[in-house]
C-alpha cells in the first residue's frame, strides 16, 4: 500500500491572482487544501454544502469550496474574501456590512460578503428578491438576515452611484 | 453615576467588525499552532450498559499515537458544573449514544481516524429510558432512585390556590409539548490545549465562560490555579451551545496535550456537533388554569417536566428558570408551579438561549389563547385583561416595584402590525395573525449574582488607553462594543480610548460567566463601579501631585476639580499623565440591592433583579395541500430599560426572534430508538435561510431601570421566549387548528387538523 507521502499530488492555483503550487491528497476538498495552506478566511461550517461558509469564486462563479475536490480546480482562478479588501482599506461591500450591523459572530461573514460581491458583479441592481435568492445558501445564526440584506441593498446603491 | 458621556445610545461600529469582515479574525481552527496534534473521541454506540473493556487491534502500530482511557485520568473522573455526576470518560457505567469511552491523539488526521478504528470497545447492553414517559413511570432507574435530576415547587400553597379555584366561573386545562433544538452557531465546537513547561495546560477556544472552563480543567486535572490559562478565541456564536459543553472538550483536549506532550486541537465537525453537543431541553406543560367569565385568572396549577438526558449538566437551573417563568407575563391571584427534570438514556441537555423559559412561556401563551377561545374572547382581549403592572405579585412572591413593559410592548406590536383589526379576518387567504407577550428575567436567579459576587477591573495601559478586564466574552452578541460604550460613558471617554479584548483568566477577574443576560445589566453595573473607582484613584493622584490633602479633588459629572486646580476632563487627564498613570487599576465589584431578598429554601423571593418585556405578532401563511407554512410578516416589540448600541440591540432581537420561529415552525429534531438524533446533519436538521425570514419589525422601548448601569436591563434572551408561540397563535387563526406542539411541521399540522381541537368545518 502506498503511504500517504506517495499518494500526494500537485497542482497550480491562482489564489486572489497569486500563483500557488501545493501538494494535497487526491480526495481532499478545496476547502481542506486552501485552509491547509492558511487560507483560513474560508470557514468550515458543515462540509456537506449547506451552510455557505466556505464560499470561494470559483472563475468568478460562486461555489461552497467544500464540495469541490482540490485536483479539479487546478489551473483555475480562487477569490477568497481577502481578494476584496484589507482591515485599512475594505471593499464597499465590507464597508456596507459593517456600517449597517450585518456582522453579529461574522463565521458566516466572509462567504455571504462574496455571495455579494459576485451577484453585484452580474446584477448591479438587484430587487430583494434577488438578494434573497443570491444569499439563499448561506447561513447565517446570529442576525435574522435582516440587516444581511440591508447591506447588499446599501452596497448595491452605492455600487450604482460610484 | 451621572452619566458623563454620549457614547452609550449610539451606535458605533462594533469593535471586532473590521476582522471580520476581511476574514482576518482568527477562530479557533484557524489557529497556526507548530507541532499541533489533531485529538478526536472512541464513543459509544449503545444507549445504556457497562463498559467491560476497550481492546486495540495489534495491526495498528499504537507508537504512534496517544490513548487516554478513565484509567488514566490523573483526578475525580467528574465534569464540575451543577453536580459532578457526569464522567469525563466512561469508567463503567455508560448511559448514552456517543458517551466519550476513550480519547485519541495522532500527529495527523488520518492517523487519528485510523487509530480510534482500531480501538474496539466491549460493552453489555442494559435496558435504556428513552423518553420521558419512561422515565417517569420508573420501571427502568437510570439516574438516582427515581430519574428525577431536579424538582421544584413554588408558589402559594394548595389550600390557598384550592379556594382561589372555587371562585373560578370556569376551568381551563391544557397540556403542551416542545420538542429539541440545536443551537446552530455556525462554528462547531473547537479548543485547543497547549501543555505547559510546568506542567500546568493553556486551553483556547470557542467558549461563552473562561472560568467555568478554568474551574472544571482544575477539577480534573488536580492543577492549582496559575497552572492553568483559559483563553477564548473569537467565537462563532454561542446561544449558551458553548456554555456548558466546552468544559467537557477542553478536559479531553487537555489530557491528550499532557498524555503527548504536544499540543492538541479538538474541533468537532457539523455531524459529530450535531449528534454529541447539548441541545434545548424537550418539555411537557400541563396548565390547569381557573378563569372568570370576564377572561380574568383566579387560580393557577402549573407542572412542567423537562427531559434533562443522561446527566445533570445545567437541569436544574434550566428548570427552576422555566418554571419562574411558567405563567408568563401574567398576575394570577393564587398560583402553584411544580417542576421535575428526568434523566433519560439521550445525549445530556444543556444552556440554550431563553434557559427554560421558552419552553414554559410557549405553554403558558398558548393557554392564553386556549382561554381566550374557551371564552369567546379576543387573544388581545384577555392578554390585555390579565397582563402584569406596576405592584402585581409574582407566583415566587415578587412584586413589581416598577412600571412593567408588558402592556407598553403588547399595544406597540398590536398598534404596529394593526392586529386587532386584521385578526381572524384573514383565513380566506390562507393567512393568519398571531400574537405573544413574553418576560425575561435579567441576570441569574435568585440569589445567584450575590453567589457569582462578580469582579471587574479597569487599567489605564500604555498610550493612556483604558483596559476592561472582564470574563465576559463576545461570541457575537456584541459585548466587546458595549462593555467599552458603558465604560466611556461613566468615564466620559472617546469609545476610542476604552477596549475590552477577548478574556484570558491569567489576566482577568471573574466576572461571572456570559449567559443569562446578564453581561450588560449585571456586569455592566460592575464596571461603572470599576470606573468610579478608578476615577477615585486618579483624584488622589492628581491631589499628590499638587500637594493638596486628601479629598479635595473630586471628580463629578465627567470633571474633575480641586482647589486652585484648573477643571479636567478624564480624557484630558489621560492625555496629560499618561505615563504616570499607566498600570492604575479600578476595582469593581458585584453590589447587592438591600431592598431584594430571595429564599432559596423557600423557593421565595425577588427571583429576578428585573425583568424585560417582549411582544410579537406573526403573519403566516399556510398551503391547504402542503400544510407548509411561509413567514409573510413579524412585528417584535421588546422593552429593554436602555439601548446601549440600539442597532446591536436590534441585531439581537432579529436574530433571536428568527432563532425562535425555527423553534416553533421547522427545526425538528427527534431521536430514534436508541437515543441517536435522526436529524443529525445540516441538509436535515433545518434552519432559517433567507428566504423562509419574514419581513421582520423591530422596535426598541425604554424604560429605564434603577437596576442596570444607565438604565439598561437584559435583551439577549428575550427574543427567543415568544416567536414559537405567537406562530402557532397564527396557524390558529389561519386554520382554525389549535396547536399544542412544536415544532409545527406539515405532518404534524396535518395529524392536528385531523384529530384536534378545530373550528373548521369538518
Ligand atoms: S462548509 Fe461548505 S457549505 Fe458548509
Ligand atoms: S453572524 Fe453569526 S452566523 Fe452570521
Amino acid at each position: 500500500m502506498l503511504n500517504e507521502e506517495d499518494r500526494r499530488i500537485t497542482g497550480t492555483f491562482s489564489v486572489n491572482g497569486r500563483s500557488r503550487s501545493w501538494s494535497f491528497s487526491p480526495e481532499a476538498t478545496l476547502l481542506h487544501v486552501l485552509r491547509d495552506h492558511g487560507h483560513t478566511e474560508v470557514k468550515n461550517g458543515c462540509e456537506e454544502g449547506e451552510c455557505g461558509a466556505c464560499l470561494v469564486l470559483l472563475d468568478g462563479k460562486p461555489v461552497p469550496s467544500c464540495q469541490v475536490f482540490a485536483a479539479t480546480a487546478r489551473d483555475r482562478e480562487i477569490t477568497t474574501v481577502r481578494a476584496l479588501g484589507t482591515i485599512h482599506a475594505p471593499h464597499p461591500i465590507q464597508e456596507a456590512f459593517v456600517e449597517v450591523g450585518a456582522v453579529q459572530c461574522g463565521f458566516c461573514t466572509p462567504g455571504i460578503v462574496l455571495a455579494t460581491a459576485a451577484l453585484l458583479r452580474e446584477n448591479p441592481n438587484p430587487s430583494d428578491e434577488d438578494i434573497i435568492h443570491a444569499l439563499d445558501g448561506q447561513k447565517c445564526r446570529c442576525t435574522g438576515y435582516v440587516k444581511i440584506i440591508e447591506a447588499v441593498r446599501l452596497a448595491a446603491r452605492r455600487g450604482r452611484h460610484e | 453615576m451621572t452619566p458623563t458621556g454620549n457614547v452609550l445610545g449610539s451606535t458605533p461600529r462594533r469593535a471586532d467588525a473590521w476582522e471580520k469582515v476581511s476574514g482576518r479574525a482568527e477562530y479557533v481552527d484557524d489557529l497556526s499552532i507548530p507541532g499541533l496534534w489533531f485529538g478526536g473521541t472512541l464513543r459509544s454506540a449503545v444507549p445504556r450498559g457497562r463498559l467491560r473493556g476497550i481492546s486495540r487491534r495489534e495491526s495498528f502500530d499504537w507508537s504512534r499515537v496517544v490513548v487516554v482511557t478513565a484509567s488514566d485520568l490523573p483526578g475525580p473522573n467528574e465534569v464540575a458544573m451543577v453536580r459532578s455526576d457526569h464522567p469525563i470518560l466512561a469508567a463503567d457505567a455508560v448511559n448514552f449514544v456517543g458517551q466519550p469511552l476513550a480519547l485519541v491523539a495522532a500527529p495527523d488526521r488520518q492517523t487519528l481516524a485510523a487509530a480510534l478504528g482500531a480501538l474496539v470497545p466491549d460493552v453489555e447492553e442494559a435496558p435504556a429510558v428513552l423518553t420521558l414517559e419512561e422515565a417517569q413511570e420508573g420501571r427502568t432507574v437510570i439516574w438516582g432512585a427515581d430519574n428525577v435530576l431536579a424538582a421544584y415547587v413554588l408558589g402559594d400553597e394548595e389550600d390557598a390556590v384550592a379556594e382561589a379555584f372555587s371562585r373560578a366561573d370556569r376551568i381551563v386545562e391544557g397540556t403542551y409539548t416542545t420538542g429539541y433544538q440545536e443551537h446552530l452557531y455556525l462554528e462547531p465546537q473547537g479548543m485547543v490545549a497547549l501543555p505547559r513547561e510546568d506542567g500546568g495546560v493553556e486551553v483556547t477556544g470557542s467558549l461563552q465562560c473562561p472560568y467555568y472552563v478554568h474551574r472544571a480543567l482544575q477539577r480534573a486535572l488536580g492543577l492549582e490555579d496559575h497552572r492553568i490559562a483559559v483563553r477564548q478565541a473569537v467565537t462563532g456564536g454561542g446561544f449558551g451551545g458553548k456554555e456548558d459543553y466546552p468544559s467537557v472538550l477542553a478536559i479531553h483536549a487537555a489530557l491528550l496535550a499532557r498524555a503527548s506532550g504536544r499540543p492538541v486541537k479538538m474541533v468537532l465537525g457539523r455531524n459529530e456537533d450535531l449528534r454529541f453537543s447539548t441541545k434545548r431541553h424537550p418539555s411537557v406543560v400541563r396548565h390547569r388554569t381557573g378563569v372568570r367569565s370576564d377572561g380574568t385568572l383566579c387560580a393557577a396549577e402549573v407542572d412542567v417536566l423537562f427531559d434533562g438526558g443522561a446527566y445533570t449538566t445545567m437541569s436544574p437551573v434550566v428548570l427552576s428558570r422555566g418554571a419562574l417563568h411558567a405563567l408568563g407575563a401574567y398576575r394570577v391571584p393564587r398560583a402553584r408551579v411544580t417542576a421535575r427534570a428526568l434523566a433519560t438514556n439521550t445525549p445530556p441537555n444543556g444552556a440554550f438561549r431563553g434557559f427554560g423559559a421558552p419552553q414554559t412561556i410557549f405553554a403558558v401563551e398558548r393557554h392564553m389563547d386556549l382561554i381566550a377561545r374557551e371564552l369567546g374572547i379576543s387573544p388581545l382581549e384577555v392578554r390585555r385583561r390579565n397582563l402584569l403592572r406596576r405592584g402585581d405579585r409574582l407566583p415566587c412572591g415578587q412584586i413589581l416595584t416598577e412600571e412593567p413593559g408588558a402592556s407598553l410592548v403588547l399595544e406597540r406590536a398590536q398598534a404596529l402590525a394593526k392586529y386587532e383589526t386584521r385578526h381572524g379576518t384573514l383565513r380566506k387567504e390562507g393567512r393568519g395573525l398571531g400574537l405573544s407577550l413574553f418576560i425575561h428575567g435579567g441576570g441569574f436567579t435568585g440569589s445567584g449574582e450575590e453567589k457569582i459576587d462578580g469582579r471587574v477591573a479597569v487599567e489605564i495601559g500604555a498610550g493612556g488607553r483604558v483596559e476592561i478586564l472582564a470574563s465576559s466574552t463576545e461570541m457575537g452578541q456584541g459585548a466587546a462594543t458595549v462593555l467599552p460604550q458603558i465604560g466611556a460613558q461613566a468615564l466620559g471617554l472617546p469609545l476610542d480610548r476604552i477596549f475590552h479584548p477577548a478574556p484570558a483568566t491569567d489576566r482577568v477577574p471573574d466576572s461571572g460567566p456570559t449567559v443569562a443576560s446578564r453581561t450588560v445589566m449585571v456586569v455592566g453595573r460592575i464596571l461603572v463601579g470599576a470606573c468610579e473607582d478608578l476615577a477615585a484613584k486618579v483624584a488622589r493622584r492628581l491631589e499628590e501631585a499638587a500637594g493638596l490633602p486628601e479629598g479635595s479633588v473630586t471628580w463629578r459629572e465627567g470633571t474633575f476639580r480641586g482647589p486652585g486646580f484648573p477643571e479636567k476632563s478624564f480624557e484630558g487627564v489621560l492625555d496629560q499623565w499618561k505615563d504616570r498613570l499607566q498600570g492604575l487599576r479600578g476595582e469593581g465589584r458585584y453590589a447587592p440591592f438591600p431592598d431584594l431578598h430571595w429564599d432559596d429554601d423557600a423557593y421565595r423571593g425577588d427571583a429576578y433583579k428585573d425583568y424585560s418585556w417582549g411582544a410579537n405578532v406573526v403573519e403566516v401563511a399556510v398551503d391547504p395541500d402542503r400544510h407548509t407554512l411561509t413567514l409573510c410578516a413579524v412585528t417584535a416589540v421588546v422593552e429593554i430599560g436602555r439601548a446601549v448600541h440600539p442597532l446591536l440591540a436590534e441585531g439581537q432581537v432579529a436574530g433571536g426572534t428568527l432563532q425562535a420561529l425555527g423553534y416553533g415552525g421547522m427545526e425538528d429534531l427527534r431521536i430514534d430508538d436508541r437515543g441517536r438524533y435522526l436529524q443529525d446533519r445540516l441538509s436535515t436538521y433545518s434552519i432559517p435561510t433567507a428566504l423562509d425570514a419574514p419581513d421582520l419589525v423591530v422596535e426598541i422601548a425604554e424604560i429605564p431601570s434603577p437596576r442596570g448601569p444607565f438604565g439598561a436591563k437584559g435583551l439577549g434572551e428575550l427574543p427567543i421566549n415568544g416567536g414559537a408561540p405567537a406562530l402557532a397563535s397564527a396557524v390558529e387563526d389561519a386554520t382554525g387548528v389549535f396547536i399544542s406542539t412544536i415544532p409545527i411541521t406539515g405532518e404534524r399540522l396535518f395529524a392536528h387538523r385531523r384529530d384536534g381541537l378545530s373550528d373548521e368545518p369538518s
